[in-house]
């Protein structure tokens, strides 16, 4: 390919045409400070709305200052991205950002890890310059998510996540000037649109507009409280993302240091959510075993693939998207709330107090968890199985409000009265996850045999779904994972045509990097 | 809004301007002036119709409706009431006299009376400089209105 010459801050490079001078810089070290640019590898979609203007920078022979994020390179291109012009500029900018920001940095749950924050920062901004009226917005809670539009610097990230990757439309810009927003249709609530709570856009978005549900003081509350008995649930992911939290390499398995600080903290007892997940991946398997069957013995009523409904989010654009296929899905419960409804029953029981006095917290990397645990079909008589779920973030803050040293506590093991986990659950929120779990307790059923190794791998062309196929003594039996919402689209309009080869399909709402 | 139920007859009068224009999202545009002008404005039950047939977000229609101040999803009045803010009008004391409006009506910028009576906007300069401040009626034109002759226009109109 013909490269072109250019130079950047004085130094000279060769690159492609088509390059940004954002990503020219990148490649020889020079970051240019960016907020509402945004590039998914993932997907390879980039949001450039090119609306904030703090990339700026000086192109020589050009009147005006260029937006880096959005200006391609030319044959012979000088550059310069600090210059006094190029810093006074991106100062104002960054100022006017700030002049319609609330300064609620102290009280903002964003705080530590916003990037307009950072960036002011950064630039030394020690005083805002521009005092005038300020924009305001009724603020949104759902079960989930909370929109507080007032710190929303329409960088329109979420607007690209909710509509390009996930495609479920539920955010747009609406109205126009000092007037607009990022909003769902006619300006509804988030619990009135629909929004499935995959809370993709909650990890996109730079500032505290979009932020999830807090439920750690309704946890303190309960554990406060002698007539209750508190117990816990931990997903197998928290684990691993907990350590960080402390400071420790990102990887680092905390289980034990996990297990003592809950119990420090007051619950009564500490479940491993795999108990429950093996009892889902059970489900999951027969039924995918009792359709196979079926299917093989040529009943056409039988309705394949399976598709497993563990993730909250998928449950809820599927709901929402293709109410006629809803045969489809597996009828299992995610191990969420399959651990709730054992507790609050046989567990409530055997502890023999009433289920209003048993308090079930679960510990989830997923925002959309909260939304789960709230649906009307997981509660009985108005009392929820699941009473509250809470983040890794939220642990971590309840850890910290308790004055517990997290890097010196000793090892302690899970509690185990609800039974040992047969270990099909290990591969649960691994690569493979429940389906691979799921096949592989169908294949044994039915050969009578244990599975070695199931190879996932992925299609040209076909990037977002990655495949295995098992054999089923000579029936090859098709399974699949797919992340993002958007490829759950075009997998269920696959289904709908009739071109879908799979048996099995497994969809997780969130990417896999955020 | 969501008690106003649109004929039959409408919703296919709807589709079919959608599909004069192929059923493309990128006609979106086109395809709410079409519909407006057929029903006036864009309530929300015909923004949700057009973004199936378009296959587009409501979000994103309503994106598009709200930002063109053109279209509307409110009904006209029987009498729309546009003052122009036209430079020469605005200059001329056009603001004062749509304020009065606004007090006797009782209605902000945008709006209709509760009765349906009367809707109150604003324009462009409309080519009547010499007559500025100037107001329109429907399609009469009242030219050099005072904050004291607004009372006496919507007169005209409650009588009637
Ligand atoms: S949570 Fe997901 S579906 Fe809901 S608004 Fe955000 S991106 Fe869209
Ligand atoms: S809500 Fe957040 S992501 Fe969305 S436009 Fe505003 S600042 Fe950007
Ligand atoms: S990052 Fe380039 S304009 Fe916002
Ligand atoms: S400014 Fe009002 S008619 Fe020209």
């Amino acid at each position: 390919m013909e490269m072109i010459n250019i130079k950047i801050d004085n130094k000279e490079l060769k690159v492609a045409p088509g390059t940004t001078i954002l990503d020219a810089a990148k490649s020889v070290g020079i970051n240019i400070p960016t907020l509402c640019y945004l590039h998914l590898h993932d997907f390879n979609i980039t949001n450039k709305p090119a609306g904030c203007r703090v990339c700026v920078v000086e192109v020589q022979g050009r009147r005006n200052l260029a937006p880096a994020c959005a200006t391609d390179c030319y044959e012979g291109m000088v550059v310069n991205t600090h210059n006094i012009r190029v810093l006074n500029s991106r100062k104002t900018v960054l100022e006017l950002i700030l002049s319609d920001h609330p300064t609620d940095c102290l009280v903002c749950s964003k705080s530590g890890s916003c990037e307009l924050q950072s960036m002011a920062q950064d630039m030394g901004i020690r005083q805002i310059e521009y005092q005038g009226e300020q924009s305001h917005y009724k603020e949104d809670t759902s079960p989930a998510i909370i929109r507080d539009v007032d710190k929303c610097i329409m960088c329109r990230r979420c607007e690209m996540m909710c509509n390009e990757v996930q495609t479920v439309g539920v955010l747009s810009a609406v109205n126009r000037g000092f007037m607009s927003v990022v909003a769902p249709a006619f300006e509804m609530n988030l619990d009135h649109s629909v929004c499935t709570y995959c809370g993709q856009c909650v990890a996109v978005c730079p500032t505290g507009a979009l932020t999830e549900v807090d439920h750690t003081n309704q946890v303190i509350r309960a554990l406060a409280d002698p007539s209750k008995t508190v117990i816990v649930q931990t997903a197998p992911a928290v684990r691993v993302a907990l350590g960080e939290e402390f400071g420790m390499e990102p990887g680092t398995s905390v289980t034990g240091k996990m297990v003592s600080a809950l119990k420090n903290l007051g619950f009564d007892f500490v479940f491993d959510t795999d108990f429950a997940a093996d009892l889902t991946i059970m489900e999951e398997g027969t039924e995918l075993l009792d359709r196979i069957t079926r299917h093989l013995k040529g009943d056409t009523s039988v309705k394949l693939p399976i598709l497993t409904s563990c993730c909250p989010g998928w449950v809820n654009f599927f709901e929402h998207q293709f109410p006629e296929m809803n045969d489809i899905p597996s009828t299992a419960r995610s191990p969420q709330q399959m651990f709730g409804a054992i507790a609050k029953t046989y567990f409530a029981e055997k502890l023999g107090i009433k289920r209003e006095n048993l308090v079930v917290v679960s510990i989830m990397p997923c925002l959309a968890k909260k939304y789960e645990c709230q649906r009307e079909e997981f509660s009985t008589n108005g009392n929820p199985d699941v009473d509250f779920a809470v983040s890794t973030r939220e642990l971590a803050h309840l850890i910290k409000q308790a004055n517990i040293d997290f890097n010196i506590l000793p090892d302690q093991d899970f509690d185990r009265p609800m039974g040992e986990s047969t270990g099909a659950a290990v591969i649960f929120g691994t690569t493979g996850g429940v389906i691979e779990a799921a096949a592989r307790t169908a294949y044994e059923i039915f050969t009578g045999k244990t599975l070695e190794k199931v190879d996932f791998s992925q299609l040209r062309g076909m990037e977002w779904i990655r495949e295995a196929t098992v054999d089923f003594d000579g029936t090859p039996i098709r399974i699949g994972i797919a992340h993002g919402l958007g490829n759950a689209r075009k997998l269920l309009q696959d289904i709908k045509d009739g071109k879908s080869q799979y048996h099995a399909i497994e969809i997780m709402a969130a990417r896999e990097d955020v | 809004m969501a008690n106003i139920k649109i004929s039959e007859q409408k919703v296919l009068q709807i589709e079919a301007i959608c599909k004069e224009f192929n059923n493309e999202k990128g006609e979106l545009i086109n395809v709410l002036h079409r519909t407006q002008s057929l029903l006036g404005y864009l309530p929300a039950e015909v923004q949700e119709i057009i973004s199936k047939n378009l296959n587009c977000s409501v979000a994103h229609v309503y994106g598009v409706v709200t930002f063109y101040s053109f279209f509307t999803m409110i009904p006209k009045g029987e009498f729309p009431i546009s003052v122009c803010m036209g430079t020469a009008c605005y200059v001329r004391g056009a603001e004062k006299v749509l304020d009065e409006f606004k007090r006797i009506l009782n209605v902000p910028v945008g709006q209709t009376t509760p009765d349906g009576k009367f809707s109150l906007s604003c324009l462009r300069c409309v080519g009547a400089c010499g007559l500025a401040p100037v107001v329109l009626v429907g399609e009469k034109v009242y030219g050099r209105v005072s904050p004291d002759g607004v009372k006496d226009i919507i007169k005209e109109y409650r009588q009637g």
